[in-house]
């Protein structure tokens, strides 16, 4: 659905999403690489189970809510991708850490 | 002059929890209600409360609130059925049994003399209690923190989801044929001939009865019917965190995880009457929960609040017909969630009947109040 500019520039990063590789831009906040490689839905919902994805991309809506090297319910607008991290997606409930 | 028959046996002035569940218990027995609720400007206890079906602790200094409290409690597995059955709401009632968790000795010592002068009074039923040190407790809460003494704990704690309660039984007084009005004030209450005229935004309303169940303002509505209801607002202020995966089986006082799996955390008692938040409360309530469960500290807090709970003088309810205006009662109390099997089950059906047995009812009549002072 996303298309990067052709004049984007950037130099790329990969990280993973569910074990798979996908490349991001630097500068790139975690939700916009994953709507940019179309890796959406990115969780489910803690009560009902349903699906969602990025939606307002300014840390309001909480639905771009993923668990990022570990740390689940983070927000994925408010991430900037780093080389080598990795994502995935926020099934359900998080778990709550040591 | 004939006069045509009130529009309703009883009108419910207050659609809170107390109020809400009077009234769907007197459509049960068969009684014509109207709800008459205040609207959003409402001060609205029952949309920021704890959800504790709570029992251990109730009734220090008052025996006959304990057993009041674990009428309730005993009644509520029924309740929570009913309300399933006529909605479809899933009120998720649970009694695992509750904690009461301290940070030092001298908060154990105080709990354990607290809970011991309770028990000692004549009246209080039996039921199982016990203090235990941290080892015990660590058994049935894995996640205690080493600053943790220990608790208080009975078997007759339990918790529930109480928006939902809130919601399930205005559905079901609504599916029993209860007029429920909102943005309906009472301004004036008369009573003539037996039949009760109630001033209201809504217009006039007939009733036979009247129940007084409007939270702070049972002060103001039960002098209208020549009751006095000494209440007063107290803040409650509370946190939740973001949901997590069920980790906490057991309702602690203050730390509770709801069926959603948000984490709740309370609760302060503050004599103000500003639904408000601060930080210097909603800071020490968070640091005393994570000294109790330092797991907690990796969680995020997604939503302060504060809520008014309505108060007596001692803490006890008020249930009594009024003397000047028969058929006019007042249900009030701090615990509409606890007692909301109580009020539906028991006082709606002896309400809708007339009469508040002495027996059960005088201890919590307002006469407790107005006891002459000795010489």
């Amino acid at each position: 659905m996303f298309k990067r500019p052709r004049e984007d520039a950037r130099a790329s990063l990969r990280f993973t999403f569910d074990g798979a590789a996908v490349e991001a831009r630097e500068g790139d906040s975690v939700a916009a690489a994953l709507l940019a490689a179309g890796a959406t839905p990115c969780r489910t919902t803690p009560v009902s189970g349903a699906p969602r994805a990025p939606y307002c991309m300014m840390g309001v809506c909480f639905d771009c809510l993923v668990v990022v090297d570990g740390v689940g319910n983070r927000q994925a607008c408010l991430v900037p991708v780093r080389d080598g991290m990795a994502v995935e997606s926020q099934r359900g409930k998080r778990e709550l850490g040591a | 002059m004939i006069h045509a028959a009130p529009d309703y046996d009883a009108a419910v002035i207050g659609g809170g929890l107390v109020g809400s569940a009077i009234a769907w218990g007197l459509a049960r027995v068969g009684q014509r209600v109207i709800v008459l609720d205040e609207g959003d400007i409402a001060l609205r206890a029952s949309r920021g409360n704890f959800a504790l079906v709570w029992v251990q602790n109730k009734g220090n200094g008052l025996a006959p609130y304990a057993g009041w409290t674990l009428n309730s409690a005993t009644l509520w597995p029924d309740f929570a059925q009913e309300l399933l059955d006529e909605t479809g709401l899933d009120v998720k009632y649970q009694r695992p049994g509750g904690f009461h968790m301290v940070l030092s000795e001298r908060e154990y010592e105080v709990r354990e003399a607290s809970l011991k002068r309770l028990h000692a009074q004549p009246g209080v039923p039996h039921y199982e209690w016990e203090m235990m040190d941290h080892a015990r407790l660590a058994s049935f809460l894995p996640d205690i923190g080493p600053e943790v003494v220990g608790a208080s704990y009975s078997a007759w704690d339990g918790h529930c989801n109480s928006l939902r309660l809130f919601r399930a039984l205005n559905v079901a007084m609504q599916k029993r044929g209860v007029d429920y009005r909102s943005n309906a004030a009472v301004s004036d209450v008369s009573h003539t001939a037996g039949e009760f005229r109630l001033s209201t935004a809504i217009g006039e309303v007939r009733a036979g009865k009247v129940v007084v169940a409007a939270g702070v303002a049972n002060a103001r509505i039960g002098a209208m019917v020549g009751l006095d209801v000494p209440v007063r607002a107290q803040r409650g202020q509370l946190l939740v965190t973001e949901k997590v995966a069920p980790f906490l089986h057991y309702p602690v006082s203050t730390i509770r995880q709801t069926d959603e799996g948000g984490v709740m955390l309370g609760d302060s008692q503050e004599e103000k009457t500003e639904a408000v938040v601060g930080h210097k409360v909603i800071a020490v309530l968070a640091d005393r929960a994570q000294r109790m469960f330092p797991r907690l500290g990796s969680l995020n807090i997604v939503r302060t609040w504060a809520a008014l709970r309505v108060m007596t003088k001692d803490g006890f309810p008020i249930y009594e017909q009024s003397s000047r205006c028969p058929g006019a009662f007042v249900a009030t109390c701090h615990s509409g969630v606890t007692l909301a099997a109580g009020h539906a089950l028991t006082v709606a059906p002896l309400i809708a009947r007339g009469l508040l047995p002495e027996e059960l009812f005088q201890p919590f009549s307002t006469r407790r109040f107005h006891v002459q002072k000795a010489a």
